[in-house]
């Protein structure tokens, strides 16, 4: 019944997306209301079919209705409630479903956050986001369908999630967040093609697809903190980042986002640029898309086996209907709106700064690019089977990646479309010799090596330029009117909210940054074999084997092994890492324990443990600084509320479905 | 703030703007070229080749100083295992060749013979295989492969051991 119920919602769905789509394009051409009206109402359609769509499939998941296939794929009768919840996305077409969803409610909102506008704009952009959906919606319909009927015999149970869902919390909240981030760059990819199919892109235009890009790029953020976090929490190497595939596909679409986030001021202030900007909004989709096609089809499994899953040659031929797009878009209709370009100002503005900031990104981008795709040319090509390691990545990232910080403090020192006045160079000059000082002083400390010296340092300037450029106006109103300095900074903050998330973002940013460099550089690893009562040493730690048991859980046994931990100045608790075993699962996962604090990390690992000859084998890493990543991801989401939040006085500039950022994010 | 702008009349043919396009495209190319040079020249250092034990030992001297992930079979009895030294030392098989190990560290819970293990690090000068890091595939689903593993089985033994 499920099964049929759900079948009909999607290919309704599809109907009112495809439908949506055309009558989209009539209201475009024709400047019609009429078809403009039909096209929302479709739209709206088309989000409650994914809406009840995946209500249907909680339900069955829920009633454990094994007669529709995705149940019998992941439902167990023995799995806990919430993991019966969330195993929705445990699967590669419950995830296409919940895809669905996600693109379903972005779209609605939009709809909605446009329903009492008609510019030129609009039409075009529901009928390109509509036109994804048709995609989206094919999938759900077709080759990813997860209501199909189970074949009979229909079994009584089934085997249950991925247990990976079930071994931290993490794992189940970092999707969706990326999905969110992936799914919502579908409306700045709408709004941009929209824009050029327009022929019309004014400053208010600019402005909302600015506002629709920082939400998908918020939950981005959030995917990519959480993915690391729950790395570092699960896996127990005692890492966050990789430069995995799977991790890359997630930060390229980042890093052009951002480099747009930055572009796109340039623009709403002068009329350049807009080639360049808009090629990010749609490349950034396209990276979405790429990313998705590279995580989704296996083919990092095997160039030649990645067919074997239908998914992935339809991604790459939606992939490439959607390059062929973008590229048409730009080499037929970009003179349509660049007509009114004008050169940049010349010298030392902050113009030049975004500039520069743009190519960096860009560069970054290619760089991360190149080396993710290579081994797959490579074996496409020659049949060897290679990677690029990850001392290449770190190699090309930081020099990038520390011009980045720097251009972060230069950029807020210096003023827009003018070159930058005697005082303002003092002040960048200031900024400068407190960088100069805090690598001096971690030097004279006794740190050691030029990258993590070079990244204090020019975090330490880039801070002081940003935290100048937040107080100056506050306290240029205080002098003028004589009030406090805090009511000041409210009033001036308040006033200027876009810009000042902006610059709690870059301190977000600082931190992950400082933090990643300082971790990295500084961490130490020891391992250690114990026999019971033993004693051994990491560092200035001393670690006794205490014994291990086994601990019965109804998805899971565990063996925890007990240490005791004390320092030079006595005992400080008990350490008990551990390895989960599951029920379908050969190979355990272990529980590192974590001991956070805001200087360091005592990281445990259980690697093995020997019950019969009484040993075990633990991994200690100490790892400066690591919970200033997660709380910069922190800072970087309040910044992005705040930049985001929509202001009650022009609630046109910015979409209300900003408003659902902030919850989620913070309760992590 | 923004300066007043004078309207720019659309215009046919080589005009001054489409040359200064023109222009910029050329300069992206050679940049982007120069970039890709740069970063791409040293590529081949770092990259990490999948191996076999036979496929390793077809590349003869370039082995050595590589960083190779090399996959295949702890051999039956060749396991040794100092706890009180850390050091751990095996052999590693396809059915063609086999390849001593020495790895640092405590090996995995499941690490045992017969099991499928990936090996990463570099041969030496003395034909040891000197890894830091050693990954057990072991799965109900997972049978021991006889001899031959193709290309394909081979690459999904290094996702699934790593593909968390």
């Amino acid at each position: 019944m499920i099964s049929l119920l759900g079948r009909a919602a999607v290919l309704l769905g599809l109907a009112a997306c495809a439908t949506g789509a055309v009558t989209g394009v009539v209201a475009a051409v024709r400047q019609s209301e009429e078809a403009l009206k039909w096209t929302r109402a479709l739209a709206y359609a088309f989000s409650a079919c994914m809406v009840v769509a995946t209500v249907l499939m909680e339900v069955a998941l829920l009633t454990h209705d094994f007669s529709v296939s995705y149940v019998a794929e992941v439902g167990s009768l023995a799995t806990p409630v919430w993991v019966t919840i969330v195993s929705l996305w445990s699967s590669l077409n419950g995830s296409i479903l919940l895809w669905g969803l996600v693109l379903g409610v972005f779209v609605g909102g939009f709809t909605w956050s446009t329903r009492d506008q008609s510019p030129l704009q609009v039409p075009w952009a529901l009928a390109v986001a509509l036109g994804v959906g048709v995609f989206f919606t094919f999938l759900v319909a077709g080759i990813a369908n997860p209501f199909t009927p189970t074949p009979s015999p229909i079994p009584t149970d089934g085997p249950g999630p991925n247990p990976l869902l079930q071994n931290h919390v993490l794992m189940i909240i970092h999707p969706p967040f990326l999905y969110l981030g992936y799914v919502g760059m579908t409306i700045p990819f709408a709004m941009g093609a929209a824009a050029l199919l327009a022929g019309r892109l004014d400053a208010a235009w600019v402005r909302r697809l600015r506002s629709w890009m920082l939400l998908p790029w918020g939950f981005l953020t959030v995917g990519i903190v959480l993915g690391g976090w729950w790395s570092y929490e699960v896996l127990g190497w005692g890492g966050w980042w990789a430069w995995d595939p799977v991790e890359n596909a997630s930060f390229l679409p980042w890093l052009t986002a951002t480099a747009f986030l930055h572009s796109a001021m340039v623009m709403e202030r002068r009329e350049q640029l807009r080639g360049w900007t808009l090629s990010l909004v749609l490349g950034t989709f396209l990276l979405t898309l790429l990313g998705t096609f590279m995580t989704r089809s296996g083919i990092f499994n095997s160039v030649h086996t990645f067919t074997e899953s239908p998914i992935g040659p339809v991604f790459l031929g939606f992939l490439a209907i959607a390059l062929l797009f973008s590229l048409g878009l730009l080499a037929f209709r970009l003179d349509a709106i660049t007509a009114e370009d004008t050169t940049s100002p010349a010298g030392l503005t902050r113009d030049t700064a975004f500039a520069f900031n743009n190519m960096l990104f860009s560069a970054f981008t290619f760089m991360v690019l190149m080396g993710t795709v290579y081994p797959l040319l490579n074996e496409a090509i020659t049949g060897t089977q290679i990677s690029v390691g990850q001392p290449w990545f770190d190699r090309w990232g930081a020099p990038i990646g520390l011009s980045i910080v720097f251009l972060m403090g230069v950029g807020p020192a210096l003023p827009w479309g003018r070159a930058a006045t005697p005082d303002q160079l003092r002040r960048v000059g200031v900024a400068a010799g407190v960088g100069a000082l805090v690598a001096g002083i971690c030097a004279a400390a006794g740190l050691r090596s030029a990258w993590p010296l070079a990244t204090f340092g020019l975090s330490a300037f880039a801070l002081v330029v940003t935290l100048d450029a937040m107080l100056a106006p506050a306290r240029a109103r205080a002098q003028a009117r004589g009030e406090a300095l805090g009511q000041a900074a409210l009033v001036v903050a308040r006033s200027a909210r876009r810009r000042y998330g902006g610059y709690i973002v870059h301190i977000g940013v600082l931190m992950v940054v400082v933090a990643h460099a300082a971790a990295t550089a500084y961490q130490t690893r020891e391992t250690l074999t114990l026999k019971v009562g033993e004693s051994g040493t990491a560092g200035d730690y001393t670690l006794t084997y205490e014994g291990a048991a086994w601990q019965e859980q109804p998805h899971r046994r565990s063996l925890v092994a007990t240490f005791a931990l004390a320092d030079t100045s006595g005992p400080i608790g008990q350490v008990t890492p551990r390895l989960n075993h599951y029920r379908k699962m050969g190979t355990p996962i272990g529980t590192p324990e974590v001991r956070s604090g805001l200087r360091h990390d005592l990281y445990f690992s259980l690697v093995n443990v020997d019950e019969k000859a009484g040993f075990a084998s633990i991994d200690v890493h100490d790892k400066p600084m690591v919970i200033w990543l997660w709380l910069g991801g922190l800072v970087m989401v309040f910044g992005t509320v705040i930049s985001a939040w929509p202001s009650r006085r022009s609630s046109e500039s910015v979409p209300p479905a900003a408003a659902t950022l902030p919850q989620p994010a913070v309760g992590v | 703030m923004s300066a007043p702008q004078a309207p720019v009349a659309p215009a046919r043919g080589i005009t001054p703007a489409l040359q200064r396009r023109l222009f910029l495209v050329g300069a992206l190319l050679v940049a982007g070229g120069a970039l890709s040079a740069v970063a791409f020249g040293d590529l081949g250092e770092s990259l990490v080749y999948f191996w076999d034990p036979t496929q390793m030992a077809a590349a003869g001297e370039d082995a050595v100083g590589a960083t190779i992930r090399l996959g295949g079979v702890v051999k039956a009895g060749s396991v040794e295992w100092q706890q009180d030294r850390g050091s751990l030392k095996f052999i590693v098989s396809d059915g063609k060749t086999e390849v001593a190990v020495e790895a640092t560290g405590a090996p995995p819970q499941m690490f045992r013979e017969g099991i499928g293990v990936v090996v990463e690090g570099t041969l030496t000068q003395s034909g040891v295989f000197a890894s830091d890091r050693l990954m057990v595939k072991h799965s109900n689903e997972y049978k021991a492969p006889e001899g031959d593993m193709s290309a394909d089985e081979r690459k999904e033994l290094y996702s699934t051991v790593e593909g968390l």
